[in-house]
């Protein structure tokens, strides 16, 4: 019960990033530690203890094996991961060209 | 670059390539598949670019090729995914292809086809996002 | 198990904390690197070997990315100073993050204890899923099979960001390369 609790602090870590902080390349790191924190959360609801990876052996098809189902969600969600964090950045990268800043509340002064 | 990492470079890319296109093949049989092995050929080539520069290839064209590839792989898939219909199973993602004895490397029937073209989408995405990112960088420079 | 996914649950806690604090911004992309990779161990320990795979990859093209916009822009935070208006902002996060644990807290009690999964369908994917997809991995045959239209969608997505970051970066055109 203590490593979900964990999860959910990890979690919390994250969105207090997300609240107080001011640039945003910290902000994008603090949704990717948000994103990590639910990949873990689902992988940690499909373990069962003294099961192995879910690749049957066909010599031997009777073992317990961890759930697969979470894996397959998260193994796409990864990438989408990787594909949404570049594409903040792209934004970033804009938003930098613009107005010369990262700081949100700047760029907020900025625009009048 | 020097010279020692752009010649390292030339001769483990080649092999990192060999090895993302192993674990496409062998997505059924052990850990990995296609998401796993696409990335793996997009960080073969990021590493060439990474090591000899973005002067020694055309970027341009990299990116509309990669892009074009891209878009071709996901018609692809949504083509295998309605293929059922055309063999009369009438079922969307039906695995209509016979299934073979399991544990071998041609078996699994129309998962392995699967495989290769979401690994060729997913190189091909991230790859052109990496393009992208380097021609904005070269445009700003100019 | 459970003492060991925590121990590094606890590290990737310290350094998602550092990453948030961190004056220099490089060293905070860096530190975030931290919490993925810890996440691999994680992957590893709790018999998910496709994850690893992936997540280690992924783990360092995104810190490529990430170093790169940094290095090409400003490395310093502006204002890390708290004023009057920063305070106000931490303090009623802080208490949105209690509340918050507070009902995650009370919402785990009904989750089934560590190692024990309760999830119904589990035993639906595992017996006999050889037979009816061929496939000796398991997690691919959930992947492309039984769960063939979720792999559409994600596959959609990705095209979706791809075309993002094409309209978002290149607002130039192709001509002037060319």
């Amino acid at each position: 019960m203590t490593v979900y609790l964990l999860c959910f602090i990890l979690f919390l870590t994250g969105l207090y990033g997300v609240i107080t902080r001011r640039n945003l390349i910290k902000i994008a790191i603090s949704l990717s530690v948000m994103e990590f924190s639910t990949f873990l959360f689902l992988a940690l609801v499909g373990y069962r203890e003294g099961g192995v990876a879910p690749i049957v052996d066909t010599a031997d098809p009777v073992k317990t094996y961890v759930d697969p189902l979470p894996q397959a969600l998260v193994l796409t969600a990864i990438v989408i991961g990787l594909a949404t964090t570049a594409m903040l950045m792209a934004v970033i990268i804009r938003i930098y060209r613009k107005y010369g800043t990262f700081d949100i509340r700047e760029i907020k002064n900025l625009r009048g | 670059m020097t010279v020692i990492v752009k010649k390292t470079t030339q001769l483990i890319a080649g092999i990192i390539f060999l090895y993302g296109i192993y674990i496409i093949l062998h997505g059924h049989l052990t850990p990995g598949g296609g998401f796993a092995g696409g990335v793996i050929l997009a960080g073969s080539f990021i590493l060439l670019i990474l090591a000899w520069g973005s002067d020694f290839l055309h970027l341009v064209r990299e990116e509309q090729g990669s892009t074009l590839y891209e878009n071709l792989a996901i018609l692809v898939v949504l083509f295998l995914a309605l293929s059922g219909l055309l063999a009369g199973v009438n079922v969307f993602f039906a695995n209509w292809l016979p299934h073979g004895t399991p544990g071998e490397l041609l078996s699994a029937g129309i998962l392995p086809l699967y495989n290769i073209f979401v690994g060729i989408e997913v190189a091909a995405s991230i790859l052109t996002i990496f393009l992208a990112l380097i021609i904005f960088k070269e445009e700003v420079l100019k | 198990m459970e003492v060991a996914i925590s121990v590094i649950t606890i590290f990737m806690i310290l350094g998602a904390i550092y990453a948030i604090h961190a004056r220099d911004i490089l060293s905070a992309v860096i530190a975030g690197g931290i919490v993925g990779y810890s996440l691999v161990i994680c992957f590893l320990l709790l018999q998910a070997p496709d994850l690893a795979i992936v997540q280690i990859v992924v783990e360092t093209i995104t810190l490529i990315i990430m170093v790169a916009v940094v290095l090409d822009s400003s490395r310093v935070e502006a204002y890390s100073r708290f004023d009057r208006r920063a305070w106000i902002t931490a303090g009623t996060a802080v208490v949105i993050l209690l509340v918050l644990f507070w009902f995650l807290r009370a919402a785990s009690s009904h989750l089934a204890p560590f190692g024990e999964s309760s999830l119904r369908m589990a035993d639906a994917y595992i017996n006999g899923a050889v037979e009816r997809t061929g496939s000796v991995n398991l997690v691919t045959g959930v992947v492309f099979d039984f769960r063939g239209y979720d792999t559409l969608g994600e596959a959609t997505v990705l095209v979706t960001a791809v075309l993002g970051v094409l309209t978002i970066l290149r607002i130039n055109g192709k001509k002037k390369l060319t």
